[in-house]
């Protein structure tokens, strides 16, 4: 594909989005999870140690009904991050149009206090996959995911925060690692980073390299959200571990010890519980975030630059 | 040796291509079956969200049989957007074209009534009309208005009897079904759907309604194919179940 124009500086985003000069609201640097409609009421009753909470934004695109009554009340009493999980940022086709509305519109009404979405694709020939599916680093595909940054931060009319991969595999045409990969979207195009911290030990794990390297040569002054879940573990073909990002129980501790490592260097950050799949009782949820909070707590205020 | 996004959706979803070349693990041999972790992925979180949106189908055949049917249905209709929640719209029509599903000939229209339900639940808020509002108008007024119907209200209509296997399989106790054409009327008066078994020509006056007949023409066309339809007991339910959001008087 042809080599698209050089993108938008980073700051003269600010013409275009003044929210970028002084945001209404912030994520707190403290912990959220990701909101279930099951915990609705232990939400609202007590939330201990949780702050904020993220929800997914396709969850919130119907018309009306209890979805966005509940979404509306909680916002009214929580930051609220919205995590986009279907807009297929990587993918080789242009941005759906119908999705980038449905996405302004639900901005537009929520005024959340963080927008992401994922280093990864999902749509492809008009069909949704319904998975995070991988891309390789080239120039031609860093070319492609900024115009597609762009064209999405211009539309909402706020920056974004971009999620790093979990990899189950890598593509041998890939020239460029994936923190330089982040990076340089991140300088092109003004949008913030997402780091899971979870991804990157499932990554380094998966494709046998090390984690901490990893987080040395992430950007950590552009990540503006961390996010933690727990992974399953699985062997591939030549009896190596496979780990599978399920969203489906407690973080392992290896994460948190990497969580550790990298607040160390970047400080407190808002730090996001993910549970997505066998849901647990709120008292479970809740547990992840107190100990999240203690992470934090540790974390120097002074943060190494 | 590069791989783009046709390749790569192609073997997906068909287990039987191999895996593209150029997908490789950390020490640069072939992927291999690090791959499948995508194939599965895609299939198990479609396959779950269709049992998510059809309970009394996945209830009615069976988990194993269900995933078979599932697996079928998304290769032939992967999802055509991102809105998890409303897909499946065309299963009760795939359910309906399947030769050795013939034989439960009611398995389509109980899948439309699931698909109404979900319908229900994310339809636009809106505001009712006051209790009285059809009440203070004179007859000869109302029998010229058209009535607006909340958008969460859905008419399911069949010669089997969905009402009775729904709540057969989704309520503790309810009764056996017994053959019967039935009328389903969803509404949402709060923010739970709730179902109602229309009573004789409740589902023909409902549905002139819905396409814009007025009152009395609707009341009309119930009583000509029932003539024991009883307008009372089917305004009321729409009036109890804030089904009814405007009515336009003829100008």
């Amino acid at each position: 594909m042809p080599a698209r124009p050089f993108l938008l500086p980073a700051r003269s985003l600010e013409a275009v989005m003044p929210d970028l000069v002084s945001p209404v609201r912030h994520l707190p640097a403290a912990a959220g999870v990701g909101y279930k409609p099951q915990h609705f009421a232990h939400v609202c009753e007590d939330a201990g140690a949780v702050e904020w909470l993220e929800v997914h934004a396709e969850n919130y695109m119907g018309d009306g009904g209890r979805p966005l009554a509940q979404l509306r009340h909680l916002s009214e009493r929580f930051a609220i991050s919205v995590h986009g999980v279907g807009l297929s940022i990587g993918g080789e086709a242009p941005l759906d149009p119908a999705h980038l509305a449905r996405l302004k519109h639900l901005i537009n009404w929520l005024n959340p206090a963080s927008f992401s979405e994922h280093l990864a694709w999902s749509t492809h020939g008009g069909h949704f996959y319904n998975d995070l599916l991988p891309l390789p680093y080239t120039n031609d595909t860093l070319d492609r995911i900024c115009s597609h940054i762009t064209q999405l931060q211009e539309t909402v009319g706020r920056r974004m925060l971009l999620e790093n991969p979990s990899s189950y595999l890598a593509f041998a045409e890939s020239t460029l690692s994936e923190p330089a990969f982040l990076d340089e979207i991140a300088k092109r195009t003004g949008c913030g980073l997402l780091l899971d911290v979870n991804n990157v030990f499932i990554s380094a794990t998966n494709l046998g390299f090390s984690p901490q390297a990893y987080i040395d040569a992430f950007p950590l002054h552009h990540v503006g959200e961390l996010h933690l879940g727990g992974h399953d573990e699985e062997t591939d073909g030549h009896g190596a571990p496979l780990l599978i990002d399920s969203h489906g129980r407690e973080v392992a501790d290896p994460v948190w010890a990497l969580l550790d490592y990298t607040l160390a260097k970047s400080g407190p950050k808002p730090l996001l519980i993910e549970w997505d799949n066998d849901v647990p009782d709120w008292s479970v949820l809740s547990a992840e975030a107190t100990r999240a909070a203690h992470a934090l707590e540790r974390a120097p205020g002074q943060v190494q630059v | 040796m590069s791989v783009n996004q046709s390749q790569f959706t192609q073997a997906m979803m068909d287990a039987a291509l191999p895996v593209p070349d150029g997908l490789v693990d950390g020490a640069n041999r072939p992927a291999d079956r690090r791959f499948n972790v995508y194939r599965n992925n895609v299939t198990v979180s479609l396959v779950e969200a269709l049992k998510v949106a059809f309970p009394v189908i996945t209830n009615l055949l069976g988990e194993v049989n269900l995933d078979g049917l599932a697996r079928l249905y998304l290769q032939a209709h992967p999802p055509n957007t991102p809105l998890m929640m409303f897909y499946g719209a065309d299963f009760p029509d795939f359910l309906a074209s399947m030769k050795q599903l013939s034989h439960l000939g009611y398995l389509a229209d109980v899948a439309r009534l699931e698909q109404a339900e979900r319908r229900a639940y994310h339809a636009a808020d809106a505001s009712p009309v006051a209790h009285d509002a059809l009440a203070v108008l004179p007859p000869v007024v109302l029998m010229e208005a058209t009535l607006t119907l909340a958008p969460s209200v859905q008419l399911v209509r069949s010669p089997w009897p969905i009402h009775d296997i729904w709540r057969f399989n989704m309520e503790e106790g309810a009764p056996k079904p017994t053959a019967a054409a039935q009328d389903v009327l969803i509404t949402r008066p709060a923010f739970d759907p709730v179902f109602h078994l229309l009573p004789e020509g409740g589902g023909d006056w409902i549905a002139a309604l819905m396409s814009g007949k007025t009152f009395g023409t609707a009341y009309e066309a119930a009583q000509a194919t029932h003539p024991e339809f009883d307008l009372g007991v089917n305004l009321t339910l729409l009036l109890q179940d804030h089904a009814i959001t405007h009515v336009k008087k003829k100008e």
